[in-house]
């Protein structure tokens, strides 16, 4: 796997039996034990993921407050400093850059949490707005010397809690606190995740993370703490219906049709995107992502066409699995809205059959977090 | 990586085991363990016909879907049940656990596939 990146933690992932794959121009654990016994970790107790692969962006300066409300279709007004939000940065067209987490610091001073895979051209975007705008902020890419280490299950704080001397139960979810020591290193430490259960999302320096993963593993032995990777990482957020760039939200898939709505403020002054989101709610959207259940045999995975009584191709799959945690094959899927109904039946090409499905809740389970 | 004496072995990472003029057919060690948990099993139809390696069906791991190529021309006799409920089988034994049992259709074919000596050495290739 020659020209990719590597995390500071590559070397503890081979000791630990990781499995490396390609992405998003890293080379990643896809898992250690397997994607099961990682996600019923997670599910159950506690696991533990390196993501230092993600992007981080600082905004600071005299308008970054109103830079980011310009880049992003949320409101940062709606939440307090040491608040996390869930965001979205469009296109004109509505089509999503990327889909992020805003952390603010301050009015004027804020983290941004990117995709990996979306970093440079993400980074290219929100110059090109700032230039354009021509807002007074500073951007500053610290993706290259930041890691990241999500812990990540109803245990977390327990075992987190051992490491920190702040009060872990007053942090709620999508809370964060800056320079907090953590098994001895400085950290931004956040109530967050991408799982669907409770957890924390540490942020420090590449130089210290090996001793903080190596802490929380070895600390967290007695938790029966397992080391997971993308594959659980994946397979756990699509239950909990939490999108994945590229998949449920892309260039061709706007915030609204993906079902994300609470995250654009189509009532906020401006921003970009704002007119092609007002034309899409007005109009009533084309197409949904929806979610399915297999009635007929077979796991239906992404790209896989979706169609209709008649044989017409009306979407196709962007998340599928035989879930671990439900047994039971489902997936989302993008389709016209007319078939967006619950209990409309849908047909999903697999090899070569067209196999019956259901269209059913998204709410696939409750999710855990911490109010 | 467990390998059974007496099987033949295809690149693909299917075994076959000829039993006067019925076979069956699964996957090795090496393929189950690639692969990770086994969810689900795309199994032919009983009297379905193939050429030597055609796609015969598919292999779920939690991830992604692989196809399964079947060793040597022949008919579908019919599919191992038991995958049905518990395709978790082939991760617990893959040797042990047949996805099909089969009808070759020219024994020919088996002269293109190799022994477990030779999938050995081929393992130590592609490792």
């Amino acid at each position: 796997m020659e020209n990719l990146k590597r995390t500071p933690l590559y070397e503890a992932h081979l000791a630990a039996g990781g499995k490396m794959v390609e992405f998003g121009g890293w080379e990643m654990p896809i898992q250690y034990k397997g994607i099961k016994e990682e996600h019923d970790a997670v599910r159950n107790h506690v696991g533990i993921f390196d993501v230092s692969h993600m992007g981080e962006v600082e905004v600071k300066g005299q308008e970054a407050g109103k830079f980011v409300n310009y880049l992003i279709t949320n409101d940062t007004n709606r939440i307090k400093d040491g608040d996390i939000q869930y965001a979205v940065m469009c296109y004109e067209t509505g089509g999503v850059v990327d889909d992020l987490l805003v952390y603010k610091k301050g009015e004027n001073d804020f983290l941004l949490i990117i995709n990996a895979s979306n970093v440079s051209k993400d980074l290219e975007w929100m110059d090109k707005v700032l230039s354009d705008s021509g807002f007074d902020a500073q951007l500053k890419n610290i993706s290259n010397e930041t890691a990241e280490v999500a812990l990540q299950g109803p245990l977390a704080e327990k075992l987190l809690q051992e490491h920190v001397a702040v009060d872990l139960s007053k942090m709620t979810f999508f809370q964060f606190k800056e320079k907090v020591e953590v098994a001895g290193v400085e950290c931004l430490i956040s109530r967050s995740g991408y799982t669907g259960e409770d957890g924390f999302e540490i942020y420090t320096n590449n130089v210290k993370v090996e001793k903080l993963w190596t802490n929380l593993l070895e600390s967290g032995t007695k938790y029966n703490i397992q080391p997971c990777g993308l594959g659980a990482r994946d397979t756990l957020r699509f239950e909990a219906n939490l999108p994945l760039y590229g998949h449920e939200m892309s260039e061709h898939i706007s915030p609204l049709e993906a079902g994300y709505a609470f995250c654009v403020r189509l009532d906020k002054e401006n921003f970009i995107g704002k007119e092609a989101l007002v034309a899409q709610k007005t109009k009533g959207l084309e197409k949904k992502v929806v979610g399915f259940e297999m009635t007929g045999k077979g796991i239906a995975r992404a790209e896989y066409p979706v169609f209709d009584a008649s044989g017409h191709e009306v979407g196709h799959v962007t998340t599928g699995y035989k879930s671990p945690t439900l047994e039971k094959s489902i997936g989302l899927a993008i389709v016209e809205n007319h078939l967006s109904e619950i209990g409309q039946e849908i047909w999903i090409q697999i090899r070569k059959n067209r196999i019956s499905a259901n269209v059913i809740s998204r709410k696939f389970l409750d999710k855990n977090y911490k109010h | 990586m467990k390998i059974v004496q007496g099987l033949f072995y295809t690149k693909s990472h299917e075994w076959i085991r000829v039993e006067d003029e019925e076979a069956f057919v699964g996957l090795t060690d090496y393929a189950q363990h690639e692969l990770g948990d086994i969810v689900f099993v795309d199994m032919p139809e009983p009297g379905e016909t193939f050429e030597a390696g055609d796609a015969f069906g598919a292999i779920e791991s939690v991830k992604a879907a692989s196809d399964i190529y079947i060793p040597v021309g022949g008919e579908i006799l019919e599919g191992n049940s038991a995958l049905e409920d518990s395709p978790e089988l082939i991760n617990e034994d893959p040797y042990e656990n047949w996805i099909i049992k089969m009808k070759i259709g020219d024994e020919k074919d088996l002269d293109a596939l190799m022994n477990a000596s030779k999938y050995e050495a081929y393992l130590e290739e592609v490792e």
